[in-house]
């Protein structure tokens, strides 16, 4: 197996361009890459599409901030698509304000939509949303006497996801409940950054314990842990 | 009579709707206060959403893992034989009829079994996150709410007029007042809960409600 590229934060930050539609992993913050977070926020990009399941947590009156939220305060996106905003109150104002494009996708919906695009999949038909707002605008199709939407596969230009560690050859490993959508959405783009806390050389994972085959990521970021 | 917010009670009485192994799916607030009143002898399979079959208490302070969060980003522990998932095997699980009830807080219900919780437009949209997948995929749906909104109005209502998350699909309704099946387009009183009485339930909330002949009164 070949090596992948093992980049700086910055570096990985650099490939992400203004105009980008851009996924994060992440839930809560939980399995969130927090060092090429950090890292596209010292850059400044601006002008990004964020594809997450959310927005993490920002609390205005804790301030307590975390995951993929530093970059919604720096106003990085211009719209949002995401299955929750709640715990986060900088994303909800910007909704209010008209000043962040928001779509709402169901969570099981979003998951699978992404899970389309990276498998060549044209859409999928789900129940999810059947009579809400979720419908509008969407074809209904029949199956079985069953009522189905159609939803469309999603993908992205760069995918940043978190994994606990990897071998060189970016096959990936996850911890916990930081899996979520990371392996998904190494999966649904033209470009794929793992950060990982571990890097090992090839060979040294076993096969059978890999949950991100190699094929789908593109280059590695080291972990670095915030000075706080 | 006087009416006082018992938010308690209400899990009270879900904890008793389980038997032994049941794979359950609690929302966040409200219904994770179900766990503290389960019967002797009944241990539920919890799921949860973001990627895990086996949820624990939570950790004591000082041992929790940054990898393990709950549905609401709060640390988390991990029963024997628990195992985690990535989200759309997660959804796979819920869409796909594998979790027996969903517990769900709610803004509004109605005698139709639609359900409203995830937008009050221009002021609150905190988004539906996993709430629409589960309240299509579980096979019993319980709303968990206060009986009434501060105004004193009933969530239980004729019509939804809040955005739907689920339509048609609740089951049973908790509230501190009482515990309701949907069936037919109307509410059915099931039990009400002391002090209460059917009389002035009915009274108190605007929507059809069928005291059931079964009706009796629990103290919880």
């Amino acid at each position: 197996m070949l090596a992948k590229p093992i980049i700086s934060a910055a570096e990985a930050a650099g490939r992400i361009k203004s105009g980008d539609v851009l996924m994060s992993g992440g839930f809560m913050g939980c399995g969130a890459p927090d060092t090429i977070i950090r890292a596209l926020k010292a850059a400044g990009t601006k002008g990004l599409t964020l594809i997450s399941t959310d927005t993490a947590f920002h609390d205005f009156k804790t301030g307590r901030i975390n995951g993929i939220a530093p970059l919604v305060q720096d106003r990085a996106f211009v719209r949002i698509i995401a299955s929750h905003i709640g715990l986060n109150h900088e994303t909800q104002r910007q909704m209010n304000a008209q000043e962040t494009e928001v779509e709402l996708v169901p969570q099981g919906t979003l998951a699978e939509r992404i899970r389309c695009g990276g498998a060549g999949i044209g859409g999928f038909l789900t129940p999810t949303g059947l009579g809400t707002e979720v419908e509008e605008g969407k074809q209904v199709i029949t199956v079985d006497d069953r009522s189905y939407l159609l939803e469309r596969p999603l993908k992205a230009d760069v995918a940043i996801i978190k994994a606990k560690k990897a071998d060189k050859a970016g096959n990936l490993i996850y911890a916990g409940t930081a899996r979520n959508f990371n392996p998904l959405m190494a999966t649904a783009a033209e470009l794929v950054i793992a950060e990982v806390e571990e890097i090992v050389e090839i060979g040294e994972i076993d096969p059978n314990q890999v949950h991100t085959p190699s094929i789908f990521v593109d280059c590695l970021v080291r972990s670095e842990t915030q000075e706080s | 009579m006087d009416y006082t917010p018992n938010k308690e009670n209400i899990a009270k009485r879900i904890a008793r709707i389980f038997k032994n192994g049941d794979v359950v799916n609690l929302g966040i607030g409200l219904p994770t206060l179900v766990v503290d009143h389960l019967p002797e002898g009944v241990t539920l399979i919890l799921q949860s959403e973001n990627g895990l079959m086996g949820l624990g208490p939570a950790p004591e302070k000082g041992q929790e893992d940054p990898d393990m969060v709950n549905a609401g980003g709060a640390p988390l522990s991990v029963v024997p034989g628990g195992c985690f998932f990535d989200s759309a095997t997660s959804f796979g699980i819920i869409r796909g009829g594998h979790v027996d009830y969903t517990v769900l807080g709610v803004l509004e219900v109605d005698q139709q079994g639609n359900l409203a919780n995830y937008k009050v437009p221009g002021k609150m949209v905190p988004g539906m996150g996993g709430a629409m997948d589960l309240t299509i995929g579980a096979r019993v749906v319980i709303a968990a709410t206060l009986h009434f909104e501060p105004s004193g109005a009933s969530r239980l209502k004729r019509h939804c007029k809040l955005p739907l998350t689920a339509a048609g699909e609740v089951n049973y309704v908790v509230t501190d007042v009482g515990m309701f099946e949907i069936v037919g387009g109307r509410f059915h009183l099931l039990e009400c809960f002391a002090p209460y009485t059917p009389e002035w339930i009915l009274e108190k909330t605007d929507a059809e409600i069928h005291v059931s002949t079964s009706c009796k009164t629990v103290s919880l």
